[in-house]
Formats: structure tokens, C-alpha cells, sequence
């Protein structure tokens, strides 16, 4: 198996299952019906690639795992996702803020991988790249619509992207593993993507009139796996207690 | 800002299905604005592949008939048996219309 691959696989499938479990947690006590449902919606989108993007890992990796294997019986060291997903949901504003900044980035991800040369990751990326248009059109809207509110939705976005925009510079770090797929063409390399989300990036919080904050500090370790944030434990300890109390559980 | 109501305003959503050929009322959501409305009856009304085109009117921009009408407005038709077409032989080669 190449270790280079199925760590990029990885990092995919860790992205979309761990943001997908965060957004999951809106389910039944959104602010409205209609937002309960759409984040329910976007939940399960993202659990949907995750099983895609962890099938092929698995398969890739070729030691008998499943996909289900990979996503409920790794601990914490063992995921490959940005840090920026597994920050906790804070209020709703906040909530969207993290999806737009992903959503923005995880769009342009995966319009190049729909020109990888693995075949069977250009067919996942065809497949989620029209849920993810959809994504971000509806998570830009409500940080436009929020933004350029209230002077209280206002002061809560701007907080959010305070808090969360010094995340978003892991998803641009190239490392010697995602050097070794974007040499055999698999992926994008991420240090190009990130001028076209700087672009994207500012022309949304310019119509939702916030600001992000000086400076480029960008906190790291989720990708490679070498520091995630505490949150990532607790959030594991929800999603997988089901699978650790009662091994093999099915419905 | 001020003048906000605390309530979004009432949307009504049609659906037209993947072999319908008009329109169906399938319910209603609150949102924002119109935009917003027609993302939210994506979300709530067409999850499970319904439709292929979706509408959405303000339900205060519905005009209603009114239940008290009742009378004046329908019951005339009832006594005008004349007026639905079963008054007519219809030839065989026609056959089913």
C-alpha cells in the first residue's frame, strides 16, 4: 500500500466525518425548523463522503479494516483532520462561520480533485462536489445575512471569525506527505489553493462587514495527526461510545 | 434596525415532481426573504428526490376564498348536471379520453 495515499485518503474522510459529527450535533435544537433540517441535511452529505473517502482508505490500506473500522475504532492521534472541524459549535453564528470557512476551502479541494489522476477520487470529488456548491452557497448567505444584521449578530460573527480565523491557515500547509500525492497528480497542492480563498474569503466578509484579524498566525498538528485540540477527544467519546461499549453493534 | 418582527414571515412552497406537469402546493416554512425561502423549501420539501422545480409565494401575497362564500360561490354548480360533458356519445374509435 502507499502510505502516502492512504494518509491523504485520511485526511479527506477525517475532514468531512468529523465536521459532518460537529454539525450533526445541531440535530433537533436549531434556532428554526428550517435551519435544523439544513444543517441535518449537510450532516449527513458529509457522512456520506466520509463513508467514500474511508472505503478506498481502507481498501487502500488493505489490512481488513472497513470504513466504519477507521472511523469509530481510531483514538484521537490517529485522525488526519484540520483542527479547524473538530472546534466545538459555540452559538449558531459561530456554527456557520466554521462551515463557511470550510465549505470554501473543501469547494476548491474538491474542483481539483475532480482532475486527480486516480480515477476513483475524481469519481468521489464529481459526486460531492455539487453538495458542497450547495454548502457554501447557503453557509456565505447566512454569514452575509448575519454579518450585516444586527448590531448583535453583527458583534457575534466578528467574534467567531476572531476566534476560528486562525484556523483556516492549516488547510494551505503543503507537507512532505501531501507533496508525495500532489507529485503523482492525486491532489492539489494546498499552498495554491489558498489565493483564490483569500479572494472568495474577503468578498464575503466585505458584504457581511466583518473583518479578519491581523496578523498570520495559523495553529497546526491536526493534518499530520501530531497535536489535535482537546475538543477532538470529547467529540470521539460521543461518537464512538456506541461501537466501544458494545463492540460489533449493529441496527 | 428596528421595525424587525420577531417571526419570519409564512412561505408557501410548490413542487413540480420529476413527472408532474404543474406545480403542487406541498407546504409552507418561514424564511427571510425570497431567497432564503427557496433554499429552506430545498432542504425541508425535496430531501428525498421529489421535485424538479420549486416555487415559493409569500402566503400573505395569496389571495384565499372564503369559507363563509361557501354558498354563494359553489353551490350554484351543483344543481348544472349540464355542464359536465357526459351528454355526448363518444364514438369508439375514439377511444379512451
Amino acid at each position: 500500500m502507499s502510505h502516502a495515499l492512504f494518509e491523504t485518503l485520511l485526511r479527506l474522510g477525517d475532514n468531512t466525518l468529523i465536521l459532518g459529527h460537529r454539525v450533526g450535533e445541531w440535530c433537533g435544537i436549531a434556532p428554526v425548523l428550517e435551519e435544523d433540517i439544513a444543517l441535518a441535511n449537510m450532516a449527513l452529505d458529509l457522512i456520506g463522503q466520509t463513508q467514500m473517502w474511508l472505503a478506498l482508505a481502507a481498501e487502500i490500506e488493505g489490512k481488513g479494516r472497513s470504513a466504519d473500522d477507521l472511523a469509530m475504532l481510531r483514538d484521537a492521534w490517529d485522525f488526519r483532520n484540520v483542527l479547524l472541524v473538530e472546534q466545538p459549535n459555540g452559538d449558531f453564528g459561530q456554527t456557520l462561520m466554521r462551515q463557511f470557512l470550510f465549505d470554501q476551502f473543501h469547494l476548491l479541494q474538491l474542483q481539483a480533485l475532480t482532475d486527480s489522476s486516480d480515477q476513483r477520487i475524481a469519481a468521489i470529488a464529481a459526486k460531492a462536489v455539487k453538495e458542497v456548491t450547495y454548502h457554501l452557497e447557503r453557509s456565505s448567505d447566512t454569514v452575509i445575512a448575519l454579518g450585516d444584521g444586527t448590531s448583535e449578530s453583527n458583534s457575534r460573527m466578528q467574534t467567531a471569525l476572531n476566534k476560528l480565523w486562525p484556523y483556516a491557515g492549516e488547510m494551505f500547509v503543503t507537507d512532505p506527505i501531501d507533496l508525495e500525492s500532489v507529485e503523482a497528480g492525486i491532489i492539489p497542492d494546498p499552498s495554491t489553493l489558498r489565493d483564490a480563498y483569500m479572494d472568495a474569503a474577503e468578498k464575503v466578509f466585505k458584504l457581511a462587514h466583518l473583518a479578519p484579524p491581523e496578523g498570520n498566525f495559523a495553529h497546526s498538528g491536526g493534518k499530520t495527526g501530531f497535536r489535535h485540540s482537546e475538543h477532538l477527544g470529547h467529540l470521539l467519546t460521543q461518537m464512538q461510545w456506541m461501537q466501544r461499549a458494545y463492540p460489533g453493534a449493529q441496527w | 434596525m428596528t421595525g424587525f418582527s420577531k417571526q419570519w414571515p409564512l412561505w408557501e412552497v410548490f413542487i413540480r415532481g420529476q413527472h408532474g406537469l404543474s406545480h403542487r402546493h406541498v407546504g409552507s416554512l418561514h424564511a427571510v426573504d425570497a431567497e432564503s425561502a427557496m433554499k429552506n423549501a430545498r432542504d425541508v420539501y425535496t430531501r428525498r428526490n421529489e421535485g424538479v422545480s420549486i416555487w415559493v409565494v409569500e402566503a400573505a401575497q395569496i389571495t384565499a376564498s372564503s369559507p363563509s362564500d361557501k354558498g354563494p360561490l359553489y353551490e350554484p354548480s351543483e344543481s348544472k348536471v349540464y355542464r359536465h360533458p357526459t351528454f355526448f356519445e363518444i364514438p369508439e374509435e375514439v377511444g379512451a379520453m
